[in-house]
């Protein structure tokens, strides 16, 4: 992992230091910003007491009390509907949709109401509300619990989008995400949430709404998000044994997109990998294409190849293997790249 | 209301039984209520223009006060129908009328205080007018010029809500944060109002805006204004029993009020906002009235509704009732009379003045205020865009 506090940390490991899954990160950050800002709340099923059924607000009721944890009822729509008052009357909601495909019975009021009443009042409303989601495969769970429905609101103006795939990022972006005046949804990497990884919780971090080089390469460049990045920097050291240098580029942000670091490794590659758990059709990853190819035409020395969920509901459990993107498939992509 | 108490605890006789189904007859009463009004219906001034009592609402008004109401009432019905007049001669995109319904909306606005907070739908322009939204200020959205058109902040009264039901819970979260911020109490507590329609109780948004209120205590009044019509769709279609009969399962308290009866309505919604603002939780309130014209300016009531109907409920106006029963008790004269109809053609007129001059925003407005904080993405398109106009001569496309 190259971001910058991680290479800090072992270089000099300050006291500051911790070594945290992503989820205590998000759980540290989380405490941080309600520390900060007594107006930050947090709310969604089980969120209270039980910490969330991946207890990543655990303890935070505790010490906060019920009226900053709302454990609500059972209805999405009812979360996100009524986090849009309370941000009208000041606060900064932050909520927990249980699983990615729940999101849909709250998608009326983040595209209908969060995401356009800035625009709608010309910026007399102001919506800083965060919609944080576990979403993604490999766990082995059933039908609604492992989708990638971030495109749908990559592709709904007024919103902002972004995902993390290590805990020093957790732990910052979650904070930043809350601080943003804009609606932010927060996807969470749930495969990826008990992977250990090192935080500085004192070193400033760099902006939210920006992709990261995680590694240089001058073969292939690699773009990726969430829990798939971390297979794309395996799929980058196994390439390194053949003798061969991937880029990898996590884009963190989804909406709006920093394609400039893609831009500027694609110009010296010439190549691109584009992979994303979700389906592949009108997609993020379809999107990163088109723009790539528009702005680096000159420089592509083969098509840009995108490595994606296929276009099929998420499979049962017993073949999600298969339908997600693995290390092979970057590989084979990469492979597939430099012959053309 | 004899007591809060009987509302928030309903007796073992409240409800039917666990798993028995209401009996026909049951039914077949709950949808003659629904045509009718029902006995439970709270009025105070008759279709004929006479006060009447009811035990548990009692409201008091000086004959200043009542010919404030008539006004209003006047007046917003001229607007309403100078922006209907505008529509049909296209200088409107739509207008949702709100003919007919002007005692519900002026009653509920009137009781409301300046520091409580309104959610609308998309036809309360009667609210509007008791916010303090100039009338003007109505016409944007409907003429495609923005897409709000007052301060809500300034006026507190929220933006139209086109969405069937989406207020409701945004209006429960701003009441709870009311709860929360301990504006509520005997003194200077603040309510918030959700208004929404007769379709809008088939929503899971308005359902769950009941749930969130009730656990949370939150001060907000439920206005559902049933005008009998969700587009083409009668009340029956939403529910087999009277609406306000529903809030009883959410264990808060439920009212029929005549809806066309301004002085009932100003009564039960200032009880209810009381009943709010003291820390009482939420209240129903189901206005029995009816929607005089079509649901908007793209519709036509003449395929599904008789015209009987309307001639019923043109009996029931609420103005002319006020007007009656000033006449009646004399606190109006034929001069006050001239000079409400004298403002209202006044405003009239600059209603449709002020419409005409209502232009296009610059082009650049289409990238205004997409995000507090910006964006590169919107920016960068802002620029291409920009920069296509400027290529042509004088930079006008």
């Amino acid at each position: 992992m190259a971001a910058p506090t991680v290479d800090r940390a072992d270089a000099g490991a300050p006291a500051a230091v911790q070594t945290l899954t992503i989820a205590k990160a998000i759980n540290s950050g989380l405490r941080a910003a309600m520390e900060a800002d007594p107006k930050v709340i947090v709310m969604g099923e089980d969120v209270g007491k039980l910490g969330g059924v991946f207890r990543i607000t655990d303890g935070l009721q505790k010490d906060f009390g019920e009226q900053r944890v709302l454990d609500t009822p059972l209805a999405e729509s009812g979360i996100v509907g009524t986090a849009v008052g309370l941000a009208l009357r000041g606060y900064r909601p932050v909520c927990e949709i249980q699983f990615d495909g729940f999101i849909f019975p709250a998608f009326d009021q983040i595209v209908s109401q969060v995401a356009k009443l800035h625009y709608r009042t010309q910026g007399r409303l102001k919506l800083p509300i965060v919609i944080r989601v576990p979403y993604g495969g490999g766990i082995g769970a059933v039908e609604h619990h492992s989708e990638s429905p971030e495109g749908y609101f990559a592709h709904t103006a007024g919103l902002k989008v972004v995902t993390c795939s290590n805990p020093a990022d957790a732990h910052w972006m979650i904070q930043q995400a809350i601080a943003c005046d804009d609606p932010v949804l927060f996807f969470e990497p749930k495969r990826r949430y008990y992977e250990k990884g090192q935080v500085d919780t004192t070193a400033a971090p760099g902006p939210l709404f920006a992709s990261r080089v995680l590694r240089e390469g001058t073969d292939v460049t690699i773009a990726a998000y969430g829990p798939v990045v971390r297979t794309a920097l395996e799929a980058a050291a196994a390439a390194e044994e053949d003798g061969r240098s991937l880029a990898v580029v996590d884009l963190r942000s989804l909406s709006p997109l920093d394609l400039g670091p893609v831009y500027e490794s694609v110009r010296r590659t010439g190549r691109l990998v584009v992979v994303s758990e979700a389906p592949g059709e009108a997609s993020l990853a379809s999107h990163i294409a088109a723009q790539v190819q528009q702005e680096c035409f000159y420089s592509l020395q083969a098509p840009v190849l995108r490595v994606t969920g296929y276009d099929t509901p998420y499979p049962p459990a017993k073949l999600e293997e298969e339908f997600l993107p693995d290390l092979d498939r970057v590989l084979d992509a990469a492979d597939r790249s430099m012959a053309w | 209301m004899s007591s809060s108490e009987e509302w928030t605890h309903p007796g073992p006789d409240a409800v039917p039984a666990t798993g028995a189904a209401p009996t026909a007859e049951q039914v077949i009463a709950g949808l003659k209520a629904t045509d009718e009004g029902g006995s439970d219906l709270v009025q105070l001034l008759t279709p004929e223009g006479e006060r009447v009592q009811h035990p548990d609402f009692a409201v008091d008004v000086t004959a200043e006060e009542l010919r404030g109401l008539y006004r209003d009432m006047v007046l917003v019905r001229r607007v309403d129908r100078e922006a209907n007049a505008l529509q049909r001669k296209g200088e409107l995109g739509l207008w949702a009328p709100l003919l007919g319904q002007e005692a519900a909306q002026v009653g509920a606005g009137r009781a409301m205080r300046a520091r409580d907070m309104a959610f609308p739908s998309y036809r309360e322009h009667g609210v509007a007018w008791c916010r303090g939204v100039p009338p003007t200020d109505l016409l944007s959205m409907f003429r495609g010029t923005d897409q709000c058109g007052w301060d809500p902040v300034e006026h507190r009264f929220h933006p139209y809500t086109i969405v069937i039901g989406n207020q409701v819970l945004n209006a429960t979260g701003y009441a709870m944060g009311q709860r929360f911020d301990g504006a509520v109490g005997d003194d200077g507590g603040e309510a918030t109002m959700a208004f929404f329609g007769d379709g809008a109780t088939s929503q899971g948004d308005v359902h769950e805006g009941f749930v969130w209120a009730a656990v949370y205590d939150a001060p907000v009044v439920f206005f559902c204004q049933n005008n009998q019509w969700a587009i083409s769709e009668p009340t029956e279609r939403q529910s087999r029993l009277p609406l306000y009969q529903r809030a009883r399962g959410y264990g808060f308290p439920g009212i029929r009020v005549d809806g066309n009866d301004v002085l009932a309505t100003l009564a039960v919604t200032r009880w209810a906002l009381d009943q709010c603002r003291t820390g009482n939780g939420p209240v129903l309130i189901e206005a029995f009235t009816y929607r005089m014209d079509a649901h908007t300016t793209s519709d036509d009531p003449s395929r599904y509704r008789l015209s009987d109907e309307l001639e019923l409920w043109k009996l029931k106006d609420p103005i002319e009732r006020v007007k009656v029963h000033l006449v009646k008790q004399q606190w109006a004269d034929q001069e006050f009379f001239d000079h409400v109809e004298l403002e209202a053609e006044e405003l009239g007129a600059r209603l449709r003045e002020h419409c005409s001059s209502l232009e296009a925003p610059p082009a650049e407005r289409i990238f205004s205020q997409v995000y507090a904080e910006g964006s590169p993405v919107v920016d960068a398109q802002r620029a291409e865009f920009l920069s296509y106009h400027a290529g042509f001569l004088g930079g006008e496309r």
